[in-house]
């Protein structure tokens, strides 16, 4: 399952550590960045090691890549495109795959949208506040990242399900959140909540309060203060901490397999069905599907780059 | 605008900041709060202006209870030690932020905002910045759209917190002129922190030297300088010569050898001898109330800066003494010295 919890328990630095989009079983982007940690400065003028070495080292590392990063993503887009591109096409405007597709987007903007607004709130009260239980609340939002995502899928089947905690209440009003699009939403806002928030922490805290107190010297209120000083302060680390999420959520399997309950054309997103469709060997339409999460995988890359970049210089460019 | 303090206390946990502070600042004035790092100036501002709290205590800006208004609602210009300008506006926009924010119904149209922000730039001297970041300004020039800011809302009174703290050496002291001179132009009651003693006495009005939560003393430039009232202030403002004596009916004793000094009233007990270093007449010897072998002489500017050892001090007491540069010391040489003026206070603990 995914490889990312080691990297991500660094409590001030999740720029330095994140994962990459982290797209599960069914793209092998997923361990690029695991391969190859970001380097935290640029080791240009660090010419210590002999020539031979060096092209050793390199050698090595561009092996390792090549095998196991470049070659599964190539297999992939081989796979998906083996009938042809019509066939692929086919296999995408299926009723299943549009329906996990669909689920699949309405499950992250409904995750994004929540993590968002959580995400900053925690992070606005940790790194602008001192209070008691601060350090256990910075635990607390670590929790998804160290706890397996099967574990918490199963924690809203205790809470939700038929026999949990909440269960004979939720039938009795004929709600239903196992087996159903809610519960499936439950259980990536769950797992993708430490994102956004922990994207946010680290910088506001670096940037600290004495720009909020200027505004508010200024006379603006506070939410003069938030909308035109704060969040335009972190709207890079914003905007870095929602792809992250978004990318998790889209990708999610072990927790919403647990919840899901693997409806057809109902509750099976993305993931889900990729799993499906390689165990009943529609190899062709299986790894269609995976191939739009791959593109995922790069797209967040990309942006990802273009953002960490913006972080690093933490400043509009000049002279705009 | 008139500011008046009563009885401010403030306490971080068991730490008093401020230990019941009173202050008056009158209209107009330019005020220094001088004192060293954990003094409760900076304390003291920020409560002015109302980005901190007191536990108890009063404070009115032109009569009106400060304590009943939040920050935004106090119209106090604030000026940071590190500018806190905000960094993703332009120049223009962080001065024109105090009156964008501004209640619909009192803000000004967009031709009004800009004819002010020009104003305020052409007064600091930077409209030529006008579309700059602050990260493309060097530090002085931070500073003067930081305060060029804090006037856009035509503060009542104008709080500086270590103004020119975070700038080198030759950038602090034009600012200091620069400043004073702003000051007499506008003339907004100002308050500014500082831990330099040399820019408190340069640029301040009145100057009020704090330490540990409480005022020692309040006066002007001339005055904490000429009579401290407090051993502290003594210690803090200028340099001196400290000697530790004993006083008794009048007679003062170094190291059990009488001083042919008068106690001026001092109270018996031990005390502490307090001598500025050009206060300090360095003659023949054999003359003065006290007596040293020059141990090294060192000439700069107008002065020499002697090193001398005492005789009859505890152990080698050694003092830099400030002489004229026409009077010829040689190291080895004996010389007796004699205290101008000098002030004794009671040795605390």
């Amino acid at each position: 399952m995914s490889t990312e919890t080691g990297l991500v328990t660094s409590p001030t630095q999740l720029r330095a550590y994140a994962p990459a989009a982290d797209l599960n079983v069914s793209s092998p982007a997923s361990r690029k960045e695991v391969a190859r940690p970001r380097p935290v400065t640029s080791p240009d003028n660090l010419r210590t090691e002999p020539g031979p070495i060096r092209f050793v080292i390199i050698a090595l590392a561009v092996t390792f890549l090549s095998v196991f990063v470049v070659l599964p993503l190539v297999v992939v887009f081989a796979q998906a495109f083996s009938k042809g591109i019509t066939a692929y096409l086919a296999t995408l405007a299926e009723p299943e795959a549009l329906s996990a597709i669909r689920l699949t987007l309405l499950v992250a903007v409904v995750s994004v949208t929540l993590n968002l607004v959580f995400g900053v709130i925690a992070a606005w009260a940790i790194a602008k506040f001192d209070f008691t239980g601060k350090t256990f609340l910075i635990t607390l939002i670590d929790l998804p990242f160290s706890v397996s995502p099967v574990i918490s899928g199963l924690v809203f089947v205790l809470l939700f399900g038929a026999q949990g905690f909440f269960g004979p209440w939720l039938q009795s009003h004929d709600i239903h959140v196992l087996f159903a699009v809610p519960g499936i939403a439950l259980a990536t806002v769950f797992v993708t909540f430490p994102f956004v928030a922990r994207s946010l922490i680290p910088l506001m805290q670096e940037q600290g309060t004495q720009e909020e107190e200027a505004a508010i010297s200024l006379g603006a209120s506070g939410l003069q203060t938030f909308f035109r000083v704060t969040l335009p302060n972190i709207k890079w680390g914003l905007l870095y901490g929602v792809l992250l999420c978004n990318a998790r959520a889209m990708g999610e399997f072990g927790a919403v397999s647990v919840v899901s309950g693997h409806i057809r054309g109902e509750t099976n997103t993305m993931p889900l069905l990729v799993e499906i469709l390689y165990n009943e060997y529609q190899f062709v339409s299986s790894f269609a599907i995976a191939s739009l999460l791959a593109m995922l995988a790069l797209i967040t890359l990309v942006v990802k780059t273009v953002l960490e970049r913006r972080l690093d210089e933490g400043q509009p460019p000049s002279g705009d | 605008m008139a500011i008046e303090v009563r009885n401010i206390v403030k306490k971080f946990g068991a730490f008093a900041a401020l230990d019941h502070v009173d202050l008056k600042v009158d209209d107009g004035e330019l005020l220094a709060l001088l004192g060293p790092s954990g003094s409760g100036k900076t304390t003291l501002l920020r409560i002015i202006a109302g980005l901190d709290w007191p536990d108890a205590g009063e404070v009115s800006i032109d009569g009106e209870d400060a304590l009943a208004r939040g920050a935004s609602e106090r119209q106090v210009g604030f000026v940071f030690q590190h500018y806190a300008l905000f960094r993703h506006m332009t120049v223009f926009e962080n001065v024109a932020f105090g009156l964008r924010v501004q209640p619909r119904a009192i803000r000004k149209d967009e031709a009004s905002i800009r004819a002010r922000v020009k104003e305020l730039l052409d007064l600091v001297q930077l409209d030529w910045l006008a579309n700059r970041y602050p990260s493309q300004l060097s530090g002085g020039q931070r500073q003067r759209i930081a305060l060029a800011r804090a006037l856009a809302i035509e503060p009542r009174i104008l709080l500086l917190d270590e103004p020119f703290g975070a700038l080198d050496a030759k950038v602090r002291k034009e600012l200091r002129q620069w400043l004073r001179t702003l000051h007499s132009e506008i003339h907004v009651t100002s308050i500014f922190v500082t831990h330099d003693q040399e820019e408190a006495l340069e640029v301040a009005n009145r100057v009020v030297v704090m330490d540990k939560g409480r005022i020692e003393q309040i006066g002007t430039p001339g005055d904490v300088y000429d009579n401290p009232a407090t051993a502290f202030v003594h210690g803090f403002i200028g340099e001196s010569i400290v000697l530790p004596v004993d006083v008794s009916g009048g007679s003062v004793r170094l190291g059990g050898r009488p001083l042919n000094i008068a106690a001026n009233g001092a109270a018996s007990g031990a005390s502490k001898l307090f001598v500025r270093r050009h206060d300090m007449q360095i003659g023949p010897a054999g003359t003065g109330a006290l007596e040293g072998a020059v141990r090294h002489v060192r000439s700069f500017g107008p002065i020499q800066r002697a090193e001398v050892t005492l005789n009859g001090g505890e152990g080698n007491t050694v003092i830099e003494i400030d002489a004229p540069r026409d009077r010829e010391l040689q190291a080895g040489e004996i010389v007796g010295l004699q205290p101008r003026r000098y002030r004794i206070f009671a040795a605390q603990d």
